[in-house]
């Protein structure tokens, strides 16, 4: 019990931000036309490449020798940069289509 | 002096993720905001390769640094290759696709963290959480993909498959707490959880029927955002955790507005009953004959209407029939004819998925029209012309309580005077249900592939 009151207390600011964040996410998205749902859905998907960060600081840590690391690591990278650039770049083609008259 | 620069661009990155999705929720500013995000995006990414240190740890070694910039040039010519090639039909496979990506990409992430985080509980349980997470994001979304692919359309139920997901996956989280209080930093044990928080992904999304995917696929993607968060919250990075848990809160409320929009819990999709009704609707009496028609009467029919209501379903785009379809728009409308297509929520394979392929062909946003909007004009409609779509026209959704669709808000295009069905076969729909719009005495069935029959309807039409 303890263990969990101190974590909260430790982590006091991070929870806060979370809180703040889900309302946000929610009030941003609230009133999307749900034409736009798909390309919406798509875009999300792009933001959540951010994951691509955390590989890359695994493999900024990680030590130079450790192979299976570096290996992992380098799949991260690309697996991540295909969901940030190909998420980006399918939603813009989506939205394109919508300007055209 | 580096930690403040890369403080401030992850500050700038959150507040561009934050601007881009509010601007993708207004159809002018949609594609700005989309932009604006991936330049976010790009300063996280590169303050991270260049700014990022961690006291006694982080080094940057010349073979680091190429086999970074080398991941990401192959993740970016992989990704934008096929972002540009893909087919509009193919959109939501390909967003489950990358999806899985990320969340792969968080897994991977999870399995490098482990070893170091040995002994602390907080951080093992913030590291196997992305861990298995992500894992099951993954291995989810790639059956998702496999599902709208055709590749496995039937869903495949195990018996009592309820009960033996539910029991996977509290054994999943028991294995999970083990390992944590174990305190045990074996690698088997490691590889042992991530290939059973695989196996669970398989196990949750293998039952779902494929009417339900576009759903699933939001759920997914929710989860991959929680995945990532649980990354920023290992890291303590920012721009990780405002991505992910954005991303996660959206994708949940467009998770239900979604459900919402089939009349469907997200329960009864995760753990539905979907096609295990299909014997009553095999059941339900079938009244009433079929009748035929042909193109001349098509075309007579809808060159002497007033009023032309489109309704447009994935028929439509499977047949790659969107431009043709315009091209009767154009046609009827110089005739004086108003013509307008009525989108249906889920009319596609995702909300929003059908206006999408008709911007593809050009059509007018304003005359893709939404379904509350449509539904009052159909009684003033002369002709409603459905081509590739069915369970959003099916009656039974309303009248018939044993029917899976029951309760699904649909177009009553009962309404209108005539009904032409545009439909290859009398096959059944996505939902695989009988529909008794086609043996309505108005309804007249316009047979044919939607492409060659709306090129026949076109042509004909130029010679009235």
């Amino acid at each position: 019990m303890e263990q969990i009151l101190s974590f909260i207390s430790t982590h006091r600011e991070m929870i806060y931000f979370i809180i703040l964040a889900v309302f946000v996410g929610v009030e941003v998205i609230g009133h999307v036309p749900s034409v736009l749902h798909t390309p919406l859905m798509s875009g999300a998907n792009a933001i959540h490449g951010v994951v691509v960060v955390g590989a890359i600081i695994v493999m900024l840590d990680t030590d130079v020798t450790n192979y299976i690391s570096l290996t992992l690591g380098t799949i991260a990278v690309i697996l991540g940069t295909l969901n940030v650039v190909g998420g980006f770049v399918v939603t813009d083609r989506m939205l394109d289509m919508f300007k055209k008259k | 002096m580096t930690q403040y620069l890369l403080e401030i661009a992850y500050l700038i990155a959150s507040i561009t993720f934050i601007i881009g999705l509010k601007m993708m929720s207004n159809p002018k500013k949609a594609r700005q905001g989309n932009l604006i995000a991936a330049a976010g995006m790009t300063i996280a990414i590169i303050g991270t390769i260049f700014l990022y240190t961690k006291e006694g740890l982080t080094s940057r070694d010349n073979i680091k640094m190429i086999l970074i910039f080398g991941g990401i040039a192959a993740g970016t010519i992989i990704g934008w290759l096929t972002a540009k090639k893909v087919q509009m039909t193919k959109m939501p496979e390909l967003v489950s696709m990358f999806n899985g990506m990320g969340g792969a990409c968080a897994a991977l992430i999870g399995l490098m963290e482990f070893h170091h985080s040995v002994g602390q509980t907080s951080t093992m349980v913030t590291v196997l959480a992305g861990m298995i997470i992500g894992s099951v994001s993954f291995s989810g979304s790639i059956i998702a993909y496999l599902k709208l692919n055709g590749a496995m359309a039937k869903p495949i139920r195990l018996p009592k498959y309820n009960i033996i997901n539910t029991v996977v996956m509290f054994a999943l989280f028991a294995f999970a707490a083990y390992v944590v209080m174990s305190g045990s930093d074996s690698s088997t044990l490691l590889y042992l959880l991530f290939a059973s928080a695989l196996f669970y992904g398989i196990l949750f999304v293998i039952p779902i029927g494929g009417a339900d995917m576009p759903v699933v696929i939001s759920l997914l993607n929710s989860f991959t955002g929680l995945a990532a968060a649980f990354g920023g919250f290992l890291y303590d990075n920012k721009v990780m955790l405002t991505g992910g848990i954005l991303v996660g809160s959206a994708g949940t409320l467009l998770t239900i507005v979604m459900c919402k929009a089939m009349n469907r819990s997200l329960f009864s999709v995760i753990f539905g009953s979907f096609g295990s009704s299909a014997a009553a609707a095999d059941g339900a009496d079938v009244a009433g004959s079929i009748k035929d028609i042909s193109t001349t009467d098509v075309a007579v029919l809808m060159n002497y209407s007033k009023r032309v209501v489109i309704v447009p379903g994935y028929g439509l785009a499977v047949a790659q029939a969107q431009h043709i379809i315009h091209e009767l728009e154009l046609l009827l409308e110089e005739r004086g004819v108003e013509v307008k297509y009525a989108i249906h929520p889920v009319a596609g394979r995702m909300p929003g998925h059908m206006n999408v392929l008709l911007a593809e062909s050009n059509v007018d946003y304003g005359k893709m029209v939404e379904m509350e909007e449509i539904n009052s004009e159909f009684e003033q409609t002369d002709v409603v012309l459905v081509v590739g779509a069915n369970d959003v026209v099916n009656p039974a959704a309303k009248t018939d309580p044993s029917s899976p669709i029951y309760g699904m808000p649909i177009l009553d295009v009962e309404k209108a005077k005539h009904i032409i069905v545009n439909k290859r076969s009398m096959s059944a729909g996505y939902a695989g249900i009988e529909n008794l719009l086609f043996y309505n005495p108005k309804t007249s069935m316009f047979f044919g592939d939607a492409k060659k029959a709306l090129t026949d309807l076109v042509a004909e039409l130029k010679t009235m």
